[in-house]
């Protein structure tokens, strides 16, 4: 293999655009590559990619590398693996930096072990240092009750990003960057899983991803019912969105897709009502980004209350009724 | 037609316990002695699922554990739900390994056991929670993996799982041998039975050092790691909490949604 230069980003396409994972990528990519003076590339590997490599370099790739065949349609390890082997013995970089989603937290650990090196998953911050070069990896450990700063020396380094954590660039249709569209035999003898069908889950109404005020519950809620009535009539009210921590979602009283946490969705909204929600680790992990948080709970001693900007120790059932009715009021004046 | 089943568990410290518990001294985490120990929730996930398996159409479950003074009760936990056989890679070179010496660590013990047509790991794990010792395995012994699956089940020699995807999941068939990692949305691990507790507490567990499994010290623990730990610290969080009160509850309520107003936050 040549000398390991320049940052590798995998990139990701939802829906026909690039994700804002996938822009945080690059945004935190061009950073390293400028403290590097190395070159930003980006892989985009789909069924179509079209004009979405323009929109890498407009997020600020130098680079794009683009495989098209229709076995990318959807993501799966042993088609994505082949294409990874290939540019990466093409591009030969110093840092391979994924999003930790479902993607890129399945390919990191297979791209890792393949090439026997190390890995940093669920990054919060990435940083080189100056003597070595080092890429130096923070990410949060037990639950969120602790950071680590790991380093790896055999290159390429790899890491995955923890969705929201990083910024991108400001979007420039005058950057200037190469596409380029490359070929890669998947061989399909080696591909041993099968998609027979996918399934949306998506809750109605506003996304919690893009949700300006989320109202979030938890065990304390006793049951499915409150979110179906108490904690949805304030989010009407508030025009936001309804989500919750695990147990909710893991007894089964709401959809998985309403999961903020360490291993369910990581939101950054202006305000997070948080009602009667503990706030354990993994759950803050998911909504620590949030601007204002606002903690209701019965009991004084919550660690909700350790985190949260406003705050009112009370029942639930009591308290949230008569803040959607007076949110009602003020908000109608 | 029964398979055979290898389920992978760590001992971690309760992650359930409140945050304030968990304090770093030096660069080790720490947590005080009323902390037990637990099996981490999501191998306890991947239990069950091996549980559901051997249900309805039969087989072996091995479970692997790697440490260094695991306690027993904790780690015959899954013996004591209706787990076959339990291997322990015990041996103070395994400690303080990362992602990497620990899959290699169990992959060659996986190798040594031989027989497998499905192996099952928790997502991540409650300490370290890296993500990578499941697919690591998969990708050492050259398996096919899938990642972060809520359901499972054997139909024609494949395994048919349900993989956790943003908003929704997929269904996806993959041929076994295989290895999954299993989340919580799969459900919980079962209660055991008087019955099942007397009879693991019977059962001795295999020990296996590093040289069992054809592996020298300097290849596991801290001795295999590929990622180094630069610093362990808990970041101080500066927030300071207004609590706003009432004559009641409800006016509590009310008195926050006028406070939320003039501070123009809604």
């Amino acid at each position: 293999m040549a000398e390991n230069k320049g940052i590798l980003v995998f990139g990701e396409i939802a829906e026909g655009k690039l994700p804002s994972i996938t822009t945080e990528l690059l945004g935190c990519g061009r950073k390293l590559a400028d403290e590097l003076n190395e070159d930003l590339s980006c892989l985009l590997a789909s069924d179509a990619v079209g004009d979405l490599s323009k929109e890498a370099i407009a997020f600020g790739a130098d680079k794009v590398y683009v495989v098209e065949d229709a076995a990318l349609k959807q993501y799966e390890a042993d088609c994505y693996m082949q294409v990874a082997d290939q540019v990466i013995g093409q591009v030969s970089p110093r840092i391979i930096l994924l999003g930790n989603t479902p993607m890129g937290a399945d390919l990191a650990p297979h791209l890792a072990f393949r090439l026997q090196v190390g890995l940093s998953t669920d990054c919060l911050e990435l940083s080189i240092d100056p003597g070595t070069k080092q890429l130096m990896q923070t990410s949060s450990v037990y639950g969120g009750n602790a950071q680590a700063i790991f380093t790896t020396e055999a290159l390429p380094q790899i890491a995955t990003t923890r969705v929201k954590a990083m910024s991108p660039i400001e979007r420039d249709e005058s950057r200037k960057g190469e596409v380029i569209p490359t070929k890669v035999a998947i061989d399909m003898s080696k591909v041993k899983t099968k998609i027979v069908g996918t399934i949306k889950e998506e809750v109605t109404g506003v996304k919690l991803e893009d949700a300006p005020v989320i109202v979030s519950g938890g065990r304390g809620c006793g049951g499915p019912d409150p979110y179906n009535t108490t904690l949805k009539e304030l989010a009407d009210v508030v025009k936001g969105a309804v989500g919750a921590s695990r147990p909710p979602c893991d007894n089964g009283w709401v959809p998985e897709a309403m999961h903020i946490g360490l291993t369910g969705k990581i939101v950054a909204p202006d305000v997070y009502i948080a009602i009667a929600i503990s706030g354990a680790s993994q759950h803050m992990s998911g909504c620590s980004g949030s601007k204002n948080i606002i903690a209701i709970n019965k009991d004084p001693e919550a660690n909700i209350f350790k985190q949260a900007h406003f705050g009112v120790v009370g029942k639930f059932e009591d308290v949230v009724p008569a803040l959607t009715t007076k949110l009602k009021e003020l908000l109608a004046g | 037609m029964p398979i055979n089943m290898i389920v992978c568990c760590k001992q971690v410290p309760d992650p359930e316990a409140p945050p304030a518990s968990f304090k770093v001294v030096g660069d080790k985490m720490t947590v005080p002695p009323d902390v037990k120990p637990v099996v981490s929730p999501y191998d306890e996930n991947a239990v069950e699922a091996a549980l559901r398996i051997k249900g309805t159409i039969g087989g072996k479950i091995t479970v692997i554990s790697l440490g260094n003074n695991l306690t027993r009760d904790v780690i015959k936990k899954p013996l004591s739900v209706g787990g076959d056989e339990l291997i322990l890679l015990e041996d103070a070179a395994f400690e303080e390994g990362d992602s990497w010496a620990t899959a290699n660590a169990l992959a060659a013990a996986i190798k040594k056991v031989g027989e497998y047509d499905l192996i099952l790991c928790g997502r991540q794990s409650a300490d370290w929670g890296a993500g990578q010792v499941g697919l690591g395995i998969a990708e050492i012994l050259g398996i096919p993996a899938l990642s972060v699956v809520r359901k499972v089940e054997i139909v024609d020699g494949k395994a048919k799982v349900e993989r956790a995807v943003r908003d929704g999941y997929e269904v996806v068939e993959v041929e076994l041998p295989a290895l999954l990692t299993i989340t919580s949305e799969l459900g919980d691990l079962r209660y055991a039975a008087l019955k099942g507790i007397m009879a693991a507490a019977k059962k001795q567990p295999i020990v296996w050092k590093p040289a069992d499994i054809g592996l020298e010290p300097s290849q596991v623990g801290a001795a295999g790691r590929h990622v180094k730990l630069a610093k362990l610290f808990q970041p101080v969080r500066e927030t300071k909490c207004e609590i706003i009160e009432g004559d009641t509850p409800a006016e509590a309520g009310a008195n926050l949604a006028v406070k939320l107003r003039e501070a123009k936050i809604l």
